[in-house]
């Protein structure tokens, strides 16, 4: 047993949450640089140069990429052998969101109650958890602030077994061609495939924070996320919805087994600040 | 700014808006207000009760903005858009009262299309997620209503040189369909 105090994974989180708000991940970045060379959009091409130059500034300045520092999601895969001591797991994550947030000027955009009463909460928690239990005796804590405008465009298909591979291609080319310039394209497109509809939506979320354009292990997977990635560009939607090539920069499929009934397909859509930053405790 | 930038004043006169083409980059010098879904919901209310706006946005320009807490000694913090989809229900009604311009990201309704036309107003887009980048041209920003709402108070911007690009022109000009139709494979 391995102990892990709550201020620690409190200080960790709050440092997670501005680093993922200030500094684009090099991988972001290098495809935001790839797909401006390849753009053939001049409109694009502008979009994408103002897209780098934007990141720039935040990382010099340490100031927020975008104005929308998101929904906390936190994925955390806790240790069986890992003992949390001096408070409880998630009042530390809660409390890390808090000060993060605080500290760092982030915008606090979480409202108490969704339809009747919606009041900010004036400290963006709560964050949305997501917890896995896993052998060792170590604490991984993964912080994605997911925006609004891209979170909105998130798609469910229920399909039909019979509907196969290509009802997954179309549902998640429209998925994408219905969201246009809303979610902020140049886009990742997560998609979870398998599962209940709660399992296909989180490995959906999972998938945004694979390395952009790493494929998936599994060269079936990986080959769909090829046809995908060609079908979802040859949209045309492009950088920031003004028409162009790239209107993703990456399709990651997140695979899982299902039911004899079903062929859930989940699409998470990831905007282009495509933000998360992680922790090994 | 750039040499193939249209520079403009807001708010916009008339002549102005009618010179706007979809796809023309614009760089907007001038004042602008911002607002969200929680203060459309407050401004339309007060409407609905007979009562006026907080402000007076005949013939001004709304952006679709809630910036993050500026630092201090800052004047704001990040600022790109919010997603203008969301205030369509409530936009037809001020475009018809008297809105001349919006500023945000994404696509409208037909509804807002057709009142863009009909009154003359237009709708630009500026790069959603270059917060960081857009804030550098807002040089001063005072909150004059709504202050409880926080992010989503109505903010008096003052700018220099903002871009934006022409989305929906009083012609029926649509940049988001055109642009997709050029590059539809």
């Amino acid at each position: 047993m391995r102990e892990i105090s709550a201020d620690t994974i409190t200080q960790s989180v709050a440092r997670l949450c501005q680093e993922a708000n200030f500094f684009l991940g090099e991988d972001v970045l290098d495809a935001l640089r790839q797909a401006r060379e390849a753009e053939e959009s001049p409109l694009g091409q502008e979009v994408l140069n103002q897209l780098l130059e934007n990141a720039d500034i935040a990382a010099r300045e340490h100031f927020p990429l975008c104005q929308d520092c998101g929904t906390t999601v936190v994925f955390l895969e806790a240790g069986q052998d890992v003992h949390v001591i001096g408070g409880s797991l998630y009042a530390a994550v809660d409390e890390g969101v808090r000060q993060g947030y605080a500290q760092g000027y982030l915008r606090k955009s979480i409202v108490r109650q969704p339809f009747s009463a919606r009041v900010n909460t004036q400290d963006n928690t709560p964050p949305v958890i997501h917890t896995e239990i896993v052998p060792g005796d170590r604490l991984k804590i993964v912080v994605l602030p997911k925006g609004g405008g891209s979170e909105n465009m998130t798609r469910l298909a229920m399909l039909k077994p019979a509907e196969g591979r290509d009802g997954v291609i179309q549902s998640v080319v429209r998925a994408v061609a219905e969201a246009g310039s809303n979610p902020c394209p140049p886009i990742i497109v997560g998609v979870g495939i398998g599962g209940t509809a709660d399992k296909a939506m989180v490995l959906a979320k999972k998938a945004l924070l694979r390395k952009v354009g790493e494929p998936n292990p599994e060269p079936e997977f990986a080959e769909l996320e090829r046809d995908l990635l060609s079908r979802v560009n040859a949209l045309g939607i492009g950088p920031a919805g003004f028409g162009g090539r790239t209107t993703a920069l990456a399709v990651h499929i997140e695979v899982f087994p299902t039911h004899i009934a079903s062929l859930p397909v989940a699409v998470n859509l990831q905007c282009h600040s495509a933000r998360h930053k992680e922790a090994l405790l | 700014m750039r040499s193939d930038y249209i520079p403009i004043t807001s708010p916009l006169d008339e002549e102005t808006v009618a010179r706007l083409r979809a796809g023309d980059r614009v760089s907007i010098t001038g004042v602008l207000y911002t607002a969200r879904d929680a203060s459309h919901r407050r401004i339309t209310a007060a409407l609905d009760r007979g009562e006026k706006a907080p402000f007076d946005f005949a013939g001004h320009t709304l952006y679709y903005m809630g910036p993050s807490p500026a630092h201090p000694g800052q004047v704001i913090g990040s600022a790109g858009p919010t997603t203008s989809g969301r205030m369509d229900a409530y936009t037809p009604r001020l475009i018809a009262a008297g809105l001349r311009a919006m500023i945000g990201k994404g696509s409208r309704s037909r509804e807002v299309k057709e009142a863009i036309k009909k009154y003359k107003a237009v709708y630009l887009a500026a790069t959603g997620g270059a917060g960081a980048l857009i804030a550098r041209s807002i040089k001063k920003a005072e909150v004059i209503a709504y202050e409880d709402l926080g992010t989503e108070a109505i903010v008096r911007l003052e700018v220099e040189d903002f871009p934006a690009i022409v989305v929906n022109d009083i012609y029926g000009g649509d940049l988001y369909e055109e642009g997709k139709a050029r590059y539809q494979a």
